[in-house]
């Protein structure tokens, strides 16, 4: 994988299974174990779910932006939708007990169990969402990289 | 993998044997449908064997929730079987295990309704 490699997707349900596909893909080039591929590529997945849905809302002329950056410590994926800006106050706990039985709210609360660091920036022109995953217990110079 | 689902009847049991993902999209809509037309037919000792389910993402937890709870609404019991490591996990960390009746045995989970 290049450095940085960048993605613009339609506002469509194949978008966020291509989102999650090239999630897998990549991760498996950096070298991450079975486990991480999963949470990166389900966390990958439902920041793609939530740009497409909740951020663009399906419009035709909005699109989705996915770029995956590997750099010595981390590998960033960064996912911005052109909706309205989600409101982070809106967002209830799903794990509250009034809300366990909720059929929907758990995106965010996934990403951030599965990413070591999840920043999320709304705008009036968007939502820009910054996953990252740490590169664990290999030197700098990228998972794979020997002594 | 796209999801499959199958029904057969046990005791008066019905069984719905999943396979595949329950995502976002034909995966949600199949099984929502699917429990729909079984309390309309008033089939509603439910159980989701979910042992060839290999991916569920957030839609797919929320369909199971909306399954579990439609069909307790109209007086009837829903149970999940066999779930795969991945889909434990997952009830596990979304606080949920404890909400569904999870069972790992068919008889068992026939057997176990009211």
């Amino acid at each position: 994988m290049e450095q940085t490699v960048s993605y613009t997707l339609d506002s469509t349900l194949e978008t966020v299974d291509h989102a999650e596909e090239k999630a897998t893909r990549i991760a498996t080039e950096l070298g991450f174990a079975e486990d991480e591929v999963m949470q990166i590529s389900m966390a990958v997945r439902e920041g793609a779910v939530n740009a497409v849905l909740h951020g663009n809302a399906y419009a035709p002329d909005k699109k989705v932006t996915l770029a995956f950056e590997r750099t010595p410590e981390d590998l960033v994926i960064t996912i911005r939708d052109q909706g309205k800006g989600i409101d982070l106050n809106g967002i209830p706990n799903p794990l509250a007990p009034e809300n366990l039985l909720k059929t929907s709210g758990r995106g965010i609360f996934l990403m951030r169990s599965f990413m070591d660091v999840v920043e999320i920036r709304p705008s009036q022109t968007g939502t820009e969402i910054k996953l990252i995953k740490h590169v664990r217990g290999t030197p700098a110079g990228g998972k794979e990289g020997s002594q | 993998m796209s999801m499959k689902l199958s029904t057969r009847q046990v005791d008066g049991v019905t069984i719905v044997d999943c396979s595949g993902r329950i995502t976002l999209g034909e995966g949600s809509v199949m099984m929502r449908d699917t429990v729909r037309d079984l309390l309309a037919k008033g089939q509603k000792k439910i159980i989701l064997n979910l042992g060839e389910v290999n991916y569920i993402d957030s839609s797919g937890i929320g369909e199971l929730v909306s399954a579990f709870t439609t069909t307790k609404n109209q007086g009837g019991e829903l149970k999940l079987l066999n779930l795969t490591k991945k889909v434990h996990d997952l009830l596990q960390i979304t606080k949920l295990y404890t909400v569904f009746d999870v069972k790992e045995d068919e008889t068992a989970a026939v057997k176990g309704f009211k």
